[in-house]
């Protein structure tokens, strides 16, 4: 069975589909809690989500149910140290060993846990970085909304985050390196600094853990490296700004984007819903449409555009005007899973 | 002294689905230190009301005896025997 995620600004949907054309919707759960960040683990199953409630604060839910009950343990599954409050979970990234679970937040932080994704430590490496003083906050706010496990090799991680840009470690989190060479940041004095580009998204393949994609605010990059370095692939894009990027689960090469007019606009360009592919890693693009309306007046925001693993692909994405699209045929054709949701901020889809 | 904590329905799951908490706290004990005496009974609670600095979380209001804690000196609030605290959301969002 198909099962896809769907995160909003006022709870959670579960859509599940035996042919990923027709789909059966559940929700809201976790209603009036702004859920940025679900990972689903089809390992045990289990879902994971990060929520956010305005009256009653941060926390991560998980469910072994498929979302029909929720837990969370007594004592807060993310802390900071006293002097600062977490605002936000942003992503929670699954990894190889089932135990072990990694979350971004909001201030800028990596949370691990090792026991599936109920309870989290703070990776003090990233969180002592001298550079964390000069981290910006973005209209978002200041957050690690990337997190990248090097699926072949658990001491190497990528982070990135609004504002203040990639980072590396390759010890397991005790140190980090700034990883932004290439990657512009023209709202700064210097546009090519160390750090502190406003990254929206970074993709790795996971089997070709050197190859990166990046969308960032203006600009759309690649890494070949490990993101030591990074080169444009903005062009053949009607706009080199955007949110999301996605990669093809089983092909480094294919990348998916969805441009936005400028980051003045952030509309698609003329209103046209369409989700850009790239069969050569960011040489040509492809706009893909079928199935797709016109007078898409609303954006797609970071996390909310993914893949599946199943073959063909699936590609999806959701909205801010609350509607989920999803494709069978990796983009060639697209099919309504819902509409008139809330604001959709993430989207994950697994097979379970 | 004696204190009274009422809970709404939302936070009851918090603390074993009870509405009415009794307490007995020192004389001349602050809400902040039967929020800490809270604390330590019910962690899940805790952390619906305040956060990592125990700040107390901007939506959710404190009234001491009908008199929202903001109004009076806060966390620091000094409370009297019998001090009735009503905890309740706040009327807010959309």
């Amino acid at each position: 069975m198909h099962l896809l995620a769907i995160g909003t600004r006022k709870g959670l949907w579960l859509a599940t589909s035996r042919d990923r054309t027709s789909w059966e919707v559940r929700g809201p759960l976790l209603p009036m809690t702004e859920v940025y960040a679900v990972a689903i683990d089809p390992r045990r199953p289990r879902l994971l989500a990060g929520t956010t409630s305005s009256h009653f604060g941060p926390t991560v839910m998980t469910s072994d149910d498929l979302g029909e009950t929720w837990e969370e343990p007594d004592h807060a599954p993310l802390s900071f140290p006293e002097d600062t409050a977490l605002e936000r979970v942003w992503q929670l990234a699954l990894t190889d060993d089932p135990d072990v679970v990694y979350a971004g937040t909001q201030p800028s932080a990596l949370f691990r846990s090792e026991d599936g994704g109920r309870t989290y430590s703070l990776v003090r490496g990233l969180w002592e970085h001298p550079h964390r003083k000069d981290w910006g906050a973005g209209y978002g706010g200041q957050a690690v909304h990337t997190v990248l496990p090097d699926p072949t090799d658990s001491k190497r991680l990528t982070v990135a985050m609004s504002t203040g840009g990639v980072y590396r470690t390759t010890d397991g989190g005790e140190s980090w390196e700034a990883s932004n060479k290439g990657v512009k940041a023209y709202f700064l004095p210097d546009p090519y600094p160390e750090f502190g580009q406003c990254v929206h998204k970074v993709a790795r393949h996971p089997s070709t853990p050197d190859r990166l994609y990046l969308q960032n605010h203006h600009g759309v990059y690649r890494s070949s490296d490990g993101g030591a370095t990074w080169d444009s692939i903005a062009d053949g894009l009607p706009s080199d700004f955007g949110f999301p990027i996605a990669v093809h689960p089983h092909d480094p090469e294919v990348v998916y984007n969805f441009p936005l007019v400028a980051d003045g606009e952030r509309f698609p360009p003329g209103g046209e819903c369409a989700v850009y592919r790239s069969p050569d890693g960011g040489e040509s693009w492809t706009a893909l449409r079928t199935g797709l309306p016109d007078g898409f007046w609303t954006a797609v925001m970071r996390d909310a555009m993914c893949t599946d693993t199943a073959t063909p692909a699936g590609v999806y994405f959701g909205s801010r005007s609350g509607s989920v699209y999803a494709s069978p045929d990796e983009g060639e054709t697209w099919h309504r899973v819902v509409e008139h949701l809330p604001d959709v901020v993430c989207v994950r889809a697994a097979e379970v | 002294m004696r204190i009274t904590v009422l809970l709404p329905g939302v936070l009851r799951p918090a603390a074993g689905n009870q509405s009415t908490l009794e307490l007995e706290v020192q004389e001349q004990a602050t809400l902040g230190a039967v929020l800490d005496e809270l604390a330590g009974r019910y962690p899940l609670l805790d952390r619906r009301l305040r956060d990592e600095r125990s700040s107390l979380r901007r939506y959710v209001n404190f009234y001491v005896d009908g008199e929202e804690c903001r109004r009076l000196d806060g966390p620091a609030t000094v409370l009297r025997p019998d001090t009735e605290i009503q905890i309740l959301p706040s009327v807010a969002g959309g």
